[in-house]
């Protein structure tokens, strides 16, 4: 992927908000549905360059000899926060404040349900370091 | 890529021909004809937005590491 590639990005969005635009007139659930496919349509080309940038992070921890389990952990709490984002926005375009909290919501339970294994592991060594 | 930009013209022309056939049926009178069209215009649509997130779900999945 080169640097031309945020016009062709832009291009893809600017068409998209024209054409939503003029569908909205006539039936505004068309113009909806072209939101979410250039969402993921802009989403699906980024990944690419997202899944490069995990490569490195994982090979970087590799090397400092981290446990895989900790990245893991924090690899899948990005991914949770991509999905609840991408969701919530969609739901909030289309005048639906209140699911888009509730997914909001829903995706800082689940990465704070997943942070709960390495609070422990803390909280286990802070109380190992005491004396007793 | 181009495939994929190519649908967002192919659901923009769905919506414009879907409500085009729902005004000349409503002028003629055709009240349910043209609530049929409009349903089955959005389920067509619906089924290609479909598809891609499903794949962006599938990609994020693999990229993630979600593996359950």
């Amino acid at each position: 992927m080169s640097a031309i590639d945020i016009v062709q990005i832009v291009g893809i969005g600017l068409i998209a908000t024209f054409l939503a635009i003029v569908v909205k007139e006539q039936k505004p659930v068309f113009a909806f549905t072209i939101t979410v496919f250039t969402g993921a349509i802009i989403f699906l080309f980024l990944i690419g360059e997202i899944q490069h940038i995990i490569q490195m992070l994982e090979g970087l921890a590799s090397k400092a000899n981290i446990e895989i389990i900790y990245v893991e952990t924090v690899l899948k709490i990005i991914g949770i926060a991509y999905i609840a984002e991408f969701g919530a926005q969609i739901t909030r375009d289309a005048g639906q404040g209140a699911i888009a909290s509730k997914i909001e919501l829903a995706g800082k339970l689940l990465i704070m349900a997943m942070a709960i294994p390495i609070l422990k592991l803390i909280i286990e060594t802070v109380l190992q370091l005491l004396p007793s | 890529m181009n495939h994929d930009v190519n649908k967002i013209f192919q659901i923009a022309g769905i919506g414009i021909i879907v409500a085009m056939l729902h005004t000349i049926l409503k002028q003629m009178g055709k009240e349910e004809y043209a609530q049929w069209v409009t349903l089955i215009g959005f389920i067509v649509v619906l089924y290609m937005v479909i598809t891609i997130i499903d794949d962006l779900f599938q990609k994020i999945r693999g990229v993630f590491l979600f593996q359950g």
